[in-house]
Order: C-alpha cells, then structure tokens, then sequence
C-alpha cells in the first residue's frame, strides 16, 4: 500500500487537505495586506489634513512641508475664528441652522407625505405620487437660474431659511419615497383596530407609527443632514453675504486668501471642522445611511 | 377639523385626511421644483438680466449657443472627463467590493474605511486636494521628490493632461466607496451554491467571474455606471475649487459655464437656454438607466 501523503505529491510530503489550508490562508493573509495598505491610502488625506491642522501655523506654511508636527497646538484653529466678521463660529452656525431646519422640514414633510400615500386612497394619489418622483429624474443644478429669481423676488435670498427650503425640496423625492415604503411595512391590523377605537389619523401616526417606522426616519434625517451640510453650489449661488455663507462656501474664501495670504494651517483646521460631523454621523449610524442608499438607488 | 368634515362619510373624510397629509409635500415640489422647471424653459427665450427688463428673444439665446466656443470646448470636457473617470472608478469600485465580500474578521472596518469620503462634501474634499497638490506645501511633491521620483516640484494644475489626471485622483477617492457600496449588494445577491458547483467542474477565477459574476450583476452594473456617469456629467465643484476652470479654461464643465453666464455675468436667460440642453442630455442618461434596469429577469 502506498501511504497517502507519497501520492499527493508536492509541497514537502502534505496531505492535499493541509494544502489546501495552507494556501487558503495564505491568500487570507495576502488579502488582509491588501486591504491594509489600501485602508491607509484612503486614510491618508484626512489623517494628512488633522495632522497639519495640529502644526503650528508657521510649520503649516513650511516649503517643503514637514511630514510631522513639532509639536501639537490648536493655534490654526483659533486662528480660523478670526476670519470674516465673526469668525469660523458664525459659519458653523450657519451650517448648522441650514442642516437642522432642513432634517427637521424634510422629516415632518416626508412623514407626513409617505403615510398619506402609503395609507390612504384620494383621488389624484397615483399622479402626484409620479409628480413627486419624477424630480428625481431631473438634476437641481438644471433649475438653479429660476430658484434664484424666485428667492429674490421673495426676499429669500441671502436668508437661512430660503436655502433650506430648496434642501428640503431636493430631499424630498427619497423621503418620500423611503417613508412610503416604511408605512406599506407596517401590517394593517395594526392600525385598523386602533382606527375602530376612534383614535384620529394624526395622533394614531404621532402615537403608533413613528416607533415603528424608525429606522426610515433615522436613514431620512441622516441623509438630510449630510446633503444639506455638505452642499456647495446652491449655496455658493443663493447667499452673496458673506456673514450668511455656509461652512464650504465659507472655507473657499479662507483658500483663495481674502483675508491676507493663503493660511494653509487654517484652511486645513476648517476642513477638519467641516468634516467632523459628517463621520461621527456615519460611523455612529453607518447602516441606516448604508441601507438607505442601496434601497433609494436599486429601487428607484 | 372635526367641525370642518363633521358633515362627510367615513370613506370621504380618509380621502379627505390623505389629500391632507401630501399636501404640504405636493406643494413644496410644485413651488420649489415643477415651477422652476417650467420657468427655465420660460426664461430661455428672454434677455433676462438681474436688474433691468426681461425682453423676449425668442429663440435667440439658443442660436448663439451654437456659435458659443467656449460651450462646445465644455461640453466636449465634460464627455472627455466623464469617459476618464468612470472606469477607475468603476474598476476600483469592483476590486474593493469583491475584497470585502465575505465576513471575515474586521471586514465592517475595511468597508466603513473605503467608504468614509462619500460622506465628505466635494467641496470640501477638492479644498482638501487642492492643497496636497500644490507645488510648494504640497504632500504629493514632497513625497515625490523624496522618493526620486521627481527632481524638482511640479505644477500639476498648470497642465491639462495633468490637471484632468489629479481631478480624477481626487474624485476617485472621494467617490467610489459608494460604486463599491452599491456592487457590493450586487455581489452578495449572488448565491454561493452558484460559485460552488462552480469549482466541483474545476471552473477558475476568471471562468467564474465572466460566467458568473458579471453575467449576474448586469443590473447591478449598469446602476452603477449610469449613476457615476450622471454624477460626472454635472461635476462643479472640483473644477470651481481645485483648478477653479484653467489652465486657459480648459476645464470649464457645463455647470460651471452655466454658472458662470448666469451667476457671475448674469446672463440668466442665456444660463437658462444652457441648463435645458443640460437637461435633455440628463434627461435621455436617465431614460437610458430606466429602461436598462426594467427589464426584469
């Protein structure tokens, strides 16, 4: 008889099996080197960014630049506080009050909307239904031009509040459609009985459905605060104060150097700043923003 | 509201509710999306400046777009920028997907890494490059040069060919976790038994992966090409911010050139007549991706 290991020949008398094993985890470790260096390349601008916004603003400004800090200060950062009329501060806010009006105005209207076209029958429902949709078809930067008109005829230009009602209105076609899809998850019954004990349509929604319907909620808001937070060309075209600008708009001035030469330093502390709320947002909730899109781009 | 519909049916006043709860979407979209929409078409036929009187032009906005060179060097930019960066990301898209495919340990990390720039704003990420490339402060020519793989530092935004090339580095990274996000839910669809009797008929990598997983994924695939190229075809930001249209504005893409007659020239029946051929080129990319992705299997 001829032992096993003498027939599989090769590789030091092993067994097909250990092979096998062995090169299974060979190409696991050559796939996690991979991955690795690759995770480090993607790392790279935002860590190379934090890392220069801890410099001191002099060393940010080094020709050729230092690969490490001497030592770590926020002095970029105060620095940042001193632009414009009231500083990085005033921005934020801006940013901020934009983000949260629209993520507020986007839930209750996308709510609101989705459960009257996933609940209730009307006449019309199917039309406006396809009305609501079909924006997602056409791009917004195509009806900039009238928006603008618009705001300015309405004195909502150069206002926070014109800004975020053309945000809400670019979140609502996803919304809607998200929340829609929520509600129709929801079994009936649920409702029926509590519609029988003569509860009203919007305290059974304000009282019972929100909970159930959460997660879309959380993928709306998310998705509104991010979009609203990040957007740069309506902005940039809707607000000419420049005490009204949003952080992006706002940082472009820090880079084409308004305010004396070109502070790299700061520049970069504003992009941390900028930066910051969208990742703890995603990495908090990275699987409703995750479920969100795969759900809003397969099924649209 | 009990008072107001005290006199209806049950089944009227559901109606009635219904219509209520679109309402205030319906007419958010009506005011802030339909009417805009019809007053570009509108407005394409005027000379519309920003103070002064709007006149009707008739079609004149749209024949002087013809002889406009600098819209013809835009659109033929952003065809040119839109054929360079799909298929890197694309590519790239397909090889970080099939890596994160299975569950193994730490897989969430590597997949919440790869995806981490999509939420970044473009602007802010382009503020981010624009300065990694810049010649004196830069990283890239530091690197570079420390490497021996320059000897003096280099403009990359001062060439075309350079300038198109750094763009696309830049949006590539910004952009395709998202590309990957997407193929990655197309590859999972796929069922492993599928892979498995694969390799009992002794199939190979690429076997499987021309036989298999492309076949499969068509759907998938197209969604996210047609999305990538829609998104290009309406680049701004990087262009505005990180070349900010040069060198010799030979980086203009058509939303910029729009923005530009309209928001800085404030030509806003020509940036009109612009945004509708915008329009009708979005208009016939999506119809494209509907009609792919209704064929059901």
């Amino acid at each position: 008889m001829i032992p096993v290991h003498d027939r599989q020949a090769g590789l030091g008398g092993l067994t097909q099996q250990q092979r096998r094993r062995l090169q299974q985890r060979a190409l696991l470790s050559l796939k996690y080197l991979i991955l690795t260096v690759l995770a480090l390349l993607f790392l790279f601008p935002i860590a190379w960014s934090l890392i220069n916004s801890l410099k001191l603003p002099s060393e940010a400004l080094a020709v050729p630049p230092t690969y490490l800090p001497t030592q770590i200060v926020f002095d970029n950062y105060s620095e940042l506080t001193n632009y414009g009329n009231y500083g990085v501060a005033g921005h934020v806010e801006n940013s901020t009050i934009v983000a949260l009006l629209t993520v507020v105005g986007s839930l209750v209207l996308s709510t609101l909307g989705g459960y009257g076209f996933a609940r209730f029958n009307f006449p019309g429902k199917n039309a406006l239904f396809i009305m609501v949709l079909s924006t997602l078809m056409i791009p917004f930067q195509s009806i900039l031009i009238p928006l603008f008109v618009m705001l300015v005829r309405f004195e909502l230009n150069d206002t926070l509040i014109g800004l975020a009602l053309v945000y809400i209105t670019f979140q609502l076609p996803f919304g809607i459609f998200l929340m829609r899809n929520s509600f129709l998850a929801v079994p009936k019954e649920i409702e029926e009985a509590a519609l029988l004990d003569g509860c009203s349509s919007l305290s059974l929604l304000y009282r019972m459905m929100l909970r159930l319907v959460l997660p879309g909620i959380v993928t709306v808001a998310i998705y509104a605060f991010i979009n609203s937070w990040n957007e740069f060309l309506a902005a940039l075209i809707f607000m000419s104060d420049q005490d009204k600008f949003t952080l992006p708009v706002f940082l472009t001035l820090v880079r084409s150097g308004l305010w004396g030469t070109v502070d790299w330093g700061a520049l970069q502390a504003g992009v941390i700043v900028a930066i910051f709320p969208c990742l703890v947002v995603f990495l908090l909730l990275q699987r409703y923003y995750i479920n969100g899109l795969i759900g809003g781009a397969v099924n649209n | 509201m009990k008072a107001l519909t005290g006199s209806l049916s049950w089944e009227q006043r559901r109606k009635l509710t219904g219509l209520l709860f679109v309402l205030p979407t319906v007419l958010f979209v009506a005011v802030f999306f339909i009417i805009p929409l019809a007053m570009t078409g509108f407005m394409s036929f005027h000379d519309w400046p920003l103070i002064g009187e709007q006149s009707w032009i008739g079609t004149t906005n749209y024949s002087e777009l013809a002889n406009d060179r600098q819209f013809r060097k835009s659109l033929d930019f952003t065809f040119r920028y839109t054929l360079f960066v799909t298929p890197p990301i694309f590519i790239l898209g397909f090889i970080l997907a099939s890596l994160v495919r299975h569950n193994i340990r730490f897989i969430g990390m590597f997949r919440a890494i790869f995806f981490m720039p999509v939420v970044i704003g473009l602007g802010v990420s382009s503020l981010l490059w624009v300065w990694m490339l810049d010649q004196r402060v830069g990283i890239f020519n530091k690197i570079l040069l420390d490497l021996h793989l320059l000897d003096k530092p280099q403009l990359f935004l001062a060439k075309p060919s350079t300038a198109m090339n750094v763009i696309i580095l830049s949006v590539v990274w910004k952009t395709v976790g998202f590309t990957m996000i997407l193929l990655l839910a197309g590859l999972q669809s796929i069922p492993d038994e599928l892979y498995e009797s694969a390799d009992v008929d002794g199939a190979g990598y690429f076997r499987k992966l021309f036989y298999i997983t492309l076949p499969l994924m068509r759907r998938t695939i197209a969604l996210a090409l047609i999305l990538s190229v829609i998104g290009s075809v309406l680049a701004f930001d990087q262009f505005y911010i990180i070349t900010r249209g040069g060198p010799r504005n030979s980086t203009i893409s058509i939303v910029y050139w729009i923005f530009n007659n309209s928001f800085v020239y404030w030509k806003l029946g020509y940036g009109s007549a612009m945004s509708i051929v915008l329009l009708t080129i979005l208009m016939a990319l999506t119809s494209i991706q509907y009609y792919v992705l209704r064929e059901k299997e």
